[in-house]
């Protein structure tokens, strides 16, 4: 009763049965089809070797994706177009123009990161238009390159677009098309091998369906974590259901009063709305992980693992963020405060399924702000990340809330500095004044990333830094409080 | 028709063109094979090493039964099972392929299974029971040196009378630094795959540096004699020195296994056991008092340095040789002692690095004329400068060795004016008056780094050339492709040397059986070595050739140039192709041997003194950085290097070395950090918790400059090795964090900043600062 994985390689349908559905993309690259332009540097997701691309039909056009092969399951095929680097070409054939560029750039050197660098921009080159240097770094920060320094893949992405050589799978896109057409399934694609079962449904309630007949399936939307289980803990997974086709789940939403974003839309795709309506909330999102990670992963995905160092979570907590739960067909709101029970523990019932997620809108007497900090700016995990709202009235704090990540088992809030600051003067004094209470709050523990102290200075300079950009006279401007604002925007 | 613009550029003037790498259209097309790419062998068998989970314990049970019998077991193998010996240390034993009995650090090899799939075979070994008798572990620099725990006897350089020249001097000061390790962190892991031969040979296919050493190694465990083993690498994806000694045990394991079985083997190691499993740059303590004048000038200086070498020597006597050699930099010091500790911990055994020690010793002297320019209220470069190297009575390295081509007092000039380095000191000083809470900091850091192997019997290469009879040349040589673009060079000097288009010219792939004793591809030598040894090769045939041609167009041999893929005497030539057919057709050998000893090195190792190094190679390096205050958190700003490639081989493959090597650098500097627990586990075994610079830590600004002038020393075309030399311009990444640190105290205050200066550490840094600031007498107290 399995079906097959159908996708698009090399031009042509590729049809996949019997294969373990936790086998990865990248290993069912190298080691059957043995295309091994594809490498494998950490198998974690961190360093780009592995970097493939995914063309998917959205909106009747066909969206390429960069994508890390070493955590994408084969199943994730189903549906979609595979390309490799050994599929890149230019437009009459040839290079493509960006590996044009890497080659008279002199941007690779020892040459195993290059494919991936290749893919990565490659993507880019054929979806966006000529990118500014951070959008370059946000690209790239899941490439790692330890021989050339960077420069000259920078200069080559700058060259490619500068040629104006035309995007080579734009010339294809009207066969691909008809091909992604092909493969797309309504129902759920039911995958069984050596005792392991994959489901991807379309609908929630096939969802509820599915959960019932399996109770201990492990939900996924891109598992990026759940993949890491696979590839560094070597654990076997015996049941998992993606959320990642369901289309009821794809939708962002803005009302009046929230952003709503569904459990399987990719931060990629929240990115934008969240921007526009929490730019620190969207500058957080624009550093999580890298590109490759925000192409599937979710923020449904860093609720649900509870993670207390989740980038977003502290976040959605000063925010007053909820969650949509839904059981079978009953659903429920629920308010993220109190979701995380213990470490990596959420409050989430059998058989439940995070349906959404729901950001109060920006209001403009609140003021918000998130620090995420970590050892290297870029395609980290925050050490420490504080996320702050406050509101004034009368240059007295009306409400506030203050949460972090990194210094507990859960993201939390520092409830009792929040209740000893609503009431007094939002000014540096009564900052000073409550670190000791914020500080009675705190157990952060030593680790690779920080030492508890650090955790525990930086929490409580973070308040501080909050302050200083949110005082109710002469708060400080971005470009004095933080390093890495652009002169021009002081 | 792009590609036909490069091609263009092919064909003439090989040497000193900035042609692309050989392999570069096959890197981004995915179409360069390494050593996993290659096609498997029928009845590969897939390698997996269990390692121990203890830093110091006696192994007091090792039952591998329940391995032996798990699904698609081949073989296991342990310390008992080898036919030939356990100890591969590559100068002085002390690494095994397998613990026997003893484990010394958390992440030793404990056995291998050979099974169908790398999922079998790594099943099977953790079915394999390990019991262990915990030992009390020595874990860091501080705790051996507390127990006189060390791998190699402490070594002293002194010249002169440092305790008297300090006591004399009119000012003093004492400091301590750390300084940190570093991974390698190679794209491409550790990996071989042995290949049983008929007879009982072996043929390894090893991701190394160092063949020779690893068909030395294969063999003795296998007991076999060398001969039998060949060992072949077409290219690497990144060594960086952690493919030196780190590559042997590898092979070895494979090695064995396909001995045991008659069956290919492959052993790949996976990110986690690579990293736990390998050594690393050595961390170091860095302990100093020095002397000096009103002036800034050094008097006396008494340096302490203790590095982790962890369980075993390795390469650690020439590693710490070295940082011995380079704790003067580019300072003249006059009454100087030079102590180095080895310490021996329960910890990976560390080994060779890019800069290889030599980049410890200049931190170290960097900090001390750091601290001796605060403490004058200077500004560092002015100190700096006042210590260089000088005429005669200020030429002489601590070792002894004349400093006669010192370009460094002209190249800071330059680079000093190029970077408007006072402008920005001053606007800097006006930022960082008008912000309380982002800081800005710049320096100027120079360097001079030592060319040639210390150990001089490493300092020789060979090379061979053949020319076939339609004019196509094949090179091979000792030297190893890991991406530094060692094949293209030496491809343009066979090309210059036969006045051909680099086109013509094939490498294959490094292998033992065609040249053989080999020196690792280290120390920044590659070029220099094996560019000589292939023009050496390449200059026998012409000789040969020439012969032939002054023959066939008249003339004399010595009047027949190469050139433009002719052989030509005055207007008469003949195609170069032609030429090989006339010569084969005359019965002339058209393929030659070539060597190279690197002349003028002789080094007593003993006394420390004489003349390690052939050349100096110089560069220097501004940089400019932000810090916030209250998070640590900082932004390199603008970069601008200038450093000495000689006359460079292939200025765009220098280009990449010295960029590369500065972001490295950067690194090993600045996010790097290795942190072990207390049991001694080391807790960043991945990049997602050991962070290597990526695209957004280099800085849009960042101008390089190579300056072109000829080495004094006649080497291949008068370049410079450019491997190493460039990580150290990251030191002034480093110093601008610590002026930026010292801008919280208005440059008052030395910050006690270590590397790696991780947000946290720079962080501690002005906390730290603003304590003494607030305490006048606790500064003094502590100093």
């Amino acid at each position: 009763m399995s079906d097959r994985i159908r996708f698009i390689l090399d031009g042509k349908v590729k049809e996949l049965a019997g294969v373990d559905p936790t086998l990865t993309v990248l290993r069912w690259l190298r080691e059957v089809e043995r295309r091994t332009g594809t490498k494998e540097g950490c198998a974690e997701g961190d360093c780009g070797a592995c970097t493939v691309v995914l063309g998917e039909l959205r909106g009747g056009a066909v969206r390429y994706r960069a994508v890390n092969a070493c955590l994408l399951f084969v199943p994730a095929l189903d549906g979609k177009a595979l390309i490799t680097v050994e599929d890149v070409r230019g437009a009459e054939g040839g290079l493509h123009p960006v590996q044009d560029a890497m080659v008279e750039c002199h941007a690779s050197q020892c040459g195993f990161c290059t494919p991936g660098f290749v893919m990565s921009l490659v993507a880019l080159y054929e979806s966006e238009p000529t990118p500014s240097r951070q959008r370059l770094d946000d690209v790239l920060a899941g490439n790692l390159c330890r021989c050339t320094g960077y420069r000259p893949i920078v200069a080559a992405a700058r060259q490619a677009y500068d040629s104006g050589a035309p995007r080579s799978l734009a010339a294809q896109e009207a066969a691909l098309t008809r091909l992604l057409a092909s493969v797309q399934r309504r129902d759920t694609l039911a995958l069984e091998h050596g005792g392991r079962r994959f489901f991807a449904p379309r609908t929630l309630e096939a969802v509820a369906d599915l959960l019932q007949r399996h109770p201990g399936a492990r939900l996924v939307a891109g598992a990026t974590d759940v993949g890491l289980w696979v590839t560094k803990e070597h654990r076997a997974l015996d049941t998992l259901v993606s959320l990642a086709e369901v289309e009821e789940l794809r939708a962002v939403t803005v009302t009046g009063t929230h952003l709503e974003i569904g459990a399987a839309v990719t931060y990629a795709d929240a990115h934008a709305v969240l921007s526009a309506h929490h730019p620190d909330l969207g500058e957080l999102v624009r550093r999580l992980g890298s590109q490759q990670i925000r192409n599937v992963g979710t923020l449904a995905g860093n609720v649900a693992n509870a993670s207390p160092i989740g980038d977003t979570l502290p976040a959605l907590l000063a925010l007053d963020a909820s969650l949509v739960l839904q059981q079978g067909m009953v659903r429920r709101e629920v308010a993220l405060d109190g979701f995380f029970t213990g470490y990596r523990k959420t409050g989430l019932r059998a058989g439940e399924v995070i349906t959404a997620i729901r950001v109060p809108v920006r209001s403009p007497e609140r003021a918000f702000r998130a620090y995420k900090v970590s050892k290297r700016f870029d395609q980290d995990i925050s050490a420490i990340c504080g996320a702050f709202a406050v509101t004034l009235s009368a240059g007295r704090v009306r409400d506030v809330r203050i949460a972090y990540g990194g210094v507990a088992a859960t993201p939390m809030r520092a409830s009792a500095c929040e209740r000893a600051l609503v009431g007094r003067a939002w000014d540096e004094a009564t900052v000073a004044a409550v670190l000791p209470v914020l500080d009675g709050e705190l157990a952060p523990i030593s680790d690779a990333r920080a030492t508890s102290a650090y955790r525990r200075l930086v929490a409580r300079n973070l308040l501080r830094k909050f302050q200083l950009e949110t005082a109710p006279e002469g708060a400080a401007t971005l470009a004095a409080t933080r390093v890495l604002v652009a002169e021009e925007e002081a | 028709m792009r590609r036909a613009k490069r091609d263009a550029s092919l064909v003439e003037g090989a040497v000193h063109a900035p042609l692309a790498h050989d392999s570069a259209v096959r890197h981004v097309t995915g179409a360069a094979l390494y050593l996993d790419d290659l096609p498997e062998p029928r009845d590969l068998l897939y390698a997996f090493v269990r390692l121990s989970d203890r830093a110091h314990a006696r192994v007091t049970r090792l039952d591998v039964t329940a391995a032996a019998s798990s699904p698609g077991v081949a073989a296991v193998m342990t310390a008992r099972d080898l036919p030939g010996e356990n100890d591969i240390g590559p100068v002085l034993p002390g690494d095994k392929v397998f613990a026997d009995g003893l484990v010394e650090y958390w992440g030793q090899s404990l056995f291998a299974v050979a099974a169908d799939s790398i999922d079998h075979a790594r099943e099977a070994a953790f079915r394999a029971t390990v019991e262990y008798e915990d030992l009390p572990a020595i874990l860091t620099i501080e705790q051996a040196l507390a127990h006189g725990s060390f791998v190699l006897p402490t070594q002293v350089l002194r010249r002169g009378a440092p305790s008297k020249a300090i006591a004399r001097a009119s000012r003093r000061l004492s400091g301590r630094l750390a300084i940190g390790g570093q991974e390698h962190f190679y794209l491409e892991g550790q990996v071989a795959m042995a290949v049983p031969r008929e007879g009982g040979g072996m043929l390894v296919h090893s991701s190394t540096q160092a063949p020779s050493e690893v068909q030395h190694l294969v063999a003795k465990v296998l007991g076999l004699a060398a001969s039998a083993v060949t060992v072949e690498v077409r290219r690497m994806g990144g060594a960086f020195g952690g493919k030196e000694t780190q590559a042997a045990p590898v092979a070895c394991v494979a090695a064995l296994l396909a001995r045991r079985t008659g069956r290919p083997v492959k052993l790949r190691l996976d990110r986690d056991d690579d990293m736990i499993f390998t050594g690393k740059r050595h961390d170091f303590t860095a302990e100093w008092e020095v002397g000096f004048d009103d002036e800034g000038r050094i008097r006396g200086l008494e340096l302490v340095l203790a590095s982790r070498c962890g369980f075993s020597p390795d390469l650690s006597g020439a590693i710490n040789d070295r940082a011995m050699l380079h704790a003067d930099n580019c300072y003249y010091l006059e009454d100087v002692s030079i102590t180095s500790h080895r310490c021996k911990t329960n910890t990976v055994s560390n080994t060779a690095f890019r800069g290889f020690g030599g980049p410890q010793g200049m931190m170290a002297i960097e900090a001390i004329v750091d601290a001796i320019a605060r403490e004058l209220g200077q500004d560092p470069l002015q100190i700096r400068r006042r210590n260089f190297y000088g005429r005669a009575g200020r030429d002489l390295t601590p070792y002894e060795m004349r400093v006669d081509d010192f370009v460094i007092p002209e190249l800071v000039d330059e680079l000093e004016r190029s970077s408007q380095y006072q402008e920005r000191r001053r606007e800097l000083a006006r930022f960082n008056a008008r912000s309380p809470w982002q800081k800005r900091g710049i320096a100027l850091t120079p360097v001079k780094f030592g060319i040639s192997f210390t150990a001089t019997q490493m300092n020789q290469a060979g090379a061979l050339v053949h020319v076939y009879t339609d004019g196509s040349i094949h090179l091979n040589h000792g030297g190893t492709e890991m991406g530094q673009g060692l094949f293209i060079k030496v491809a343009q000097v066979v090309a210059d040397e036969l006045g051909v288009g680099v086109d013509r010219v094939q490498v294959t792939a490094t292998t033992t059986d065609q040249v053989p004793n080999t020196s690792p591809t280290a120390a920044s030598s590659g070029s220099d070595l094996n560019g000589m040894a292939a023009r050496t090769a390449a200059r026998t045939i012409r000789k040969r050739l020439a012969a032939c041609a002054a023959a066939a167009l008249g003339g004399k041999a010595e009047e027949v140039v190469f050139a433009g893929g002719k052989a030509s005497v005055g207007r008469r030539s003949i195609d170069f192709a032609d030429l090989a057919t006339l010569a084969h057709r005359e019965r002339v050998s058209l393929s030659a041997t070539g060597f190279y000893r690197t002349p003028r090195l002789h080094f007593d190792r003993e006394r420390h003194r004489g003349r390690p190094f052939y050349y100096f190679a110089c560069g220097a390096a501004v940089s400019e950085v932000q810090i916030d205050t209250l998070t640590g958190e900082y932004k390199v700003r603008r970069v601008d290097l200038l450093h000495d490639c000689g006359s460079s081989l292939n200025p765009a493959i220098d280009m990449g070395q010295v960029e590369g090597g500065f972001v490295q650098g950067m690194g090993w500097l600045t996010t790097e950090e290795l942190w072990w627990d207390e049991a001694g586990r080391l807790g960043t075994h991945a990049p997602s918790t050991y962070k290597i610079p990526a695209c957004g830590d280099v800085p849009d600004d960042f101008r390089v400059t190579l300056l072109h002038a000829r080495n004094r020393q006649p080497t291949i075309h008068r370049s410079k090795a450019v491997g190493e030399p460039p990580l150290m311009l990251a030191i002034s990444v480093f110093h601008a964090l610590a002026d930026a640190v010292a801008a919280v105290g208005e440059h008052r205050l030395t910050p006690r900043l270590d590397a790696p200066a991780t947000p946290e550490r720079v962080l501690l840094a002005v906390e730290e600062l603003r304590a003494r600031l607030g305490q006048p007498a606790l500064r003094e107290a502590a100093e």
